[in-house]
């Protein structure tokens, strides 16, 4: 009860109030979110069930067309799923991936960036190099290097069956470094600080130093550029997706829905691309914005009174 | 010959440069004992801190010690594992910073910031560690310690985070308080509030203390015994009383004549020619001598020693005697 009267008091929330864009984007997000992990329970078809597909459902455009069938709102897809279901559950998918990435993204560039920034010397030479290197690299192609490696290394079958996890997996290890050097610049202007040196003249060990009391002083970074990774992750599997490296058709996310219909664009199924395409920017487009709130009211410097 | 609590023996620390190596502190030796407090007084840059640091052996990156011993309670710190130091500091040597705006974590609540504390060395509940700090922040003189135990640091005055510093500093009953300029940072009259209370708290449970200042007024209130630092060496050494009333070393005459009481109103107060020479480019013989009025002969060529002085109990590192 304490926390929420000392919540309903903070910066963050009056601040929250008192931006209509961060009120709508979160709104937005939040319905979302709703929607897509409730799929299972109100969508009205489920693509993942084969024995209620019919192919001869397939490519019927939506409801307000002449051809339209009131079964299918946003008409189906070139497999006769239903498009309204399909991009709820892609969305679940997207969602999943994009935070599940960004969750290993910051487990691995935190940790690396609390080393590299405390020990300095060698650790941080060696990492901050292997950083350089991998940022030399576009993200997408290391994620498509990565992931042509698990499709050779484990065959297509198996890659479609864990598509998700290995979707986290590479998108994770190919952002690493946008964590790591943000935390170990924070890091190097933390470590300097009295509180520090008074915590070692207290008698704590450099890892409790490390996680518990610089730690929690570089994280307001952290939660600003997570949100942007999060759109960007939820891009990078749209875009693998899209590359054929990403979701199988069977378990599409947003960015397979859009390869798939990507075909048949020019053949007059606009529906199959343009809905998910439009889902896509609207999410994405809602996390940035939120994003972008939340690092203003994190940098005190950016505080316009 | 009863043994001392602390005693520091030739300590010398060194930093490795890209040029070089810079000796920061040469030949520094002192006492403490039980309950007593020892100034150390010098300019910026004279090595006090680093003195203070070395002591628990918490210097920072290129420096290190590279020679002398520490002798605490039987074992030698420059020698011991750093678990073993790990369990002194805090707990057995603490130590006050200047600033007290950074020496607490400002996401932390200083409830958790003592408890913590009192947790890295005890083992007791975190319920009882609690109350210790609660009992403490009372000993501060904090009021309604039960409530200000919940709030963070920019909760807090400037003074009144410098008495939970002091506070945090006391948690484990150390042995000794090495007090780092406690009092720089806060504005005059807080400074003599917190300054007695230092005195007070130290008096009540006969710990030591080492009060590392530039200002020699505040030392001389304080302080049994004084150590005037120059250029990495002391140059003068003894009871607060005889050095105050009798100096020695022209530098430790100099500083007490530049005490704004020792002139009549209206004056030019005194100030000492010149300034400190950089570590890296040390004059050669005594390094004093380019402010020195007295300096001639062996002064140019020869480092005085620290030696006993006169009939007092004390020691001075000058040739012109």
């Amino acid at each position: 009860m304490d926390k929420w009267k000392k919540f309903k008091e903070s910066y963050f929330l009056y601040s929250f109030l008192r931006d209509p864009v961060a009120i709508v984007s979160f709104i937005i997000f939040l319905f979302l979110v709703i929607v897509s992990f409730s799929a299972p329970l109100i969508a009205p078809h489920d693509p993942y069930d084969t024995s209620t597909i019919s192919i001869m459902d397939s490519e019927i455009p939506p409801v307000w067309y002449g051809e339209g069938d009131d079964n299918f709102i946003l008409g189906t897809d070139s497999q006769g799923r239903d498009m309204l279901s399909t991009m709820m559950y892609g969305m679940r998918v997207s969602i999943i991936i994009g935070i599940g990435a960004v969750a290993l993204q910051a487990f691995l560039g935190v940790v690396i960036g609390l080393l590299s920034g405390y020990i300095g010397g060698r650790v941080d030479a060696f990492f901050m190099r292997l950083a350089d290197i991998q940022l030399s690299f576009s993200t997408l192609m290391v994620a498509i290097f990565i992931s042509a490696i698990f499709q050779t290394a484990f065959g297509v079958g198996k890659y479609s069956e864990y598509a998700v996890p290995i979707l986290v997996l590479i998108i994770g290890i190919a952002e690493w470094p946008q964590y790591a050097r943000t935390v170990r610049a924070s890091v190097l202007g933390e470590k300097e600080k009295e509180y520090v040196e008074a915590a070692k003249v207290i008698g704590f060990g450099s890892r409790w130093i490390m996680f518990r009391h610089i730690l929690p002083n570089t994280l307001s970074p952290v939660f600003v550029i997570s949100t942007i990774q999060v759109a960007n992750a939820v891009m990078s599997e749209a875009a693998l997706s899209f590359l054929g490296l990403g979701m199988p058709v069977t378990k599409p996310s947003l960015g397979s829905l859009i390869n798939l219909g990507f075909e048949y664009i020019f053949s007059g199924s606009w529906w199959i691309t343009i809905f998910p395409g439009i889902l896509l920017i609207i999410l994405v487009l809602v996390v940035n914005l939120l994003g972008d709130w939340l690092r203003d009211v994190l940098n005190p410097k950016l505080y316009k009174g | 010959m009863m043994e001392h609590l602390l005693e520091v023996n030739n300590l010398e620390v060194k930093f490795k440069l890209r040029t070089g190596e810079l000796t920061a502190i040469d030949n520094v030796g002192f006492t403490l004992d039980k309950g007593e407090r020892l100034g150390i007084v010098g300019e910026s840059g004279a090595g006090k801190s680093v003195t203070g640091f070395s002591i628990i052996n918490l210097i920072s990156k290129p420096g290190y010690i590279s020679g002398g011993e520490i002798m605490f309670e039987g074992k030698d710190l420059t020698r011991v594992s750093e678990d073993v130091l790990r369990h002194i500091r805090g707990n057995r040597i603490s130590m006050i910073f200047q600033d007290p705006m950074m020496t607490l974590n400002p996401v932390f609540t200083i409830g958790e910031q003592m408890a913590e504390t009192i947790l890295a060395h005890k083992n007791i509940s975190r319920k009882d560690a609690l109350e210790i700090s609660v009992e403490k922040l009372r000993q501060v003189h904090i009021p309604s310690p039960e409530t200000r135990l919940n709030q963070y640091p920019h909760e807090f005055s400037g003074g009144m985070r410098q008495r939970i510093v002091i506070a945090i500093s006391l948690l484990l009953d150390p042995a000794i308080i090495i007090a780092d300029e406690p009092t720089t940072a806060l504005d005059v009259t807080i400074q003599a509030e917190i300054m007695e209370l230092l005195l007070e708290l130290c008096e009540k449970n006969d710990t030591g203390m080492i009060l590392i200042t530039h200002d020699l007024g505040v030392v001389s209130q304080v302080t049994e015994k004084i150590a005037v630092m120059y250029a990495g060496r002391i140059v003068e050494i003894g009871s607060t009383e005889n050095i105050v009333a009798n100096p020695l070393h022209p530098y430790t005459k100099g500083l007490i004549k530049a005490l704004p009481g020792s002139r009549g109103t209206g004056e030019k107060l005194y100030q000492i020619p010149g300034s400190m020479p950089n570590l890296t480019e040390m004059p050669k013989g005594c390094a004093f001598h380019p402010r020195c009025e007295l300096a001639e002969g062996e002064c140019f060529s020869k480092v005085p020693e620290l030696i006993q002085r006169g009939n007092f109990r004390r020691l001075a590192a000058c040739h012109k005697f």
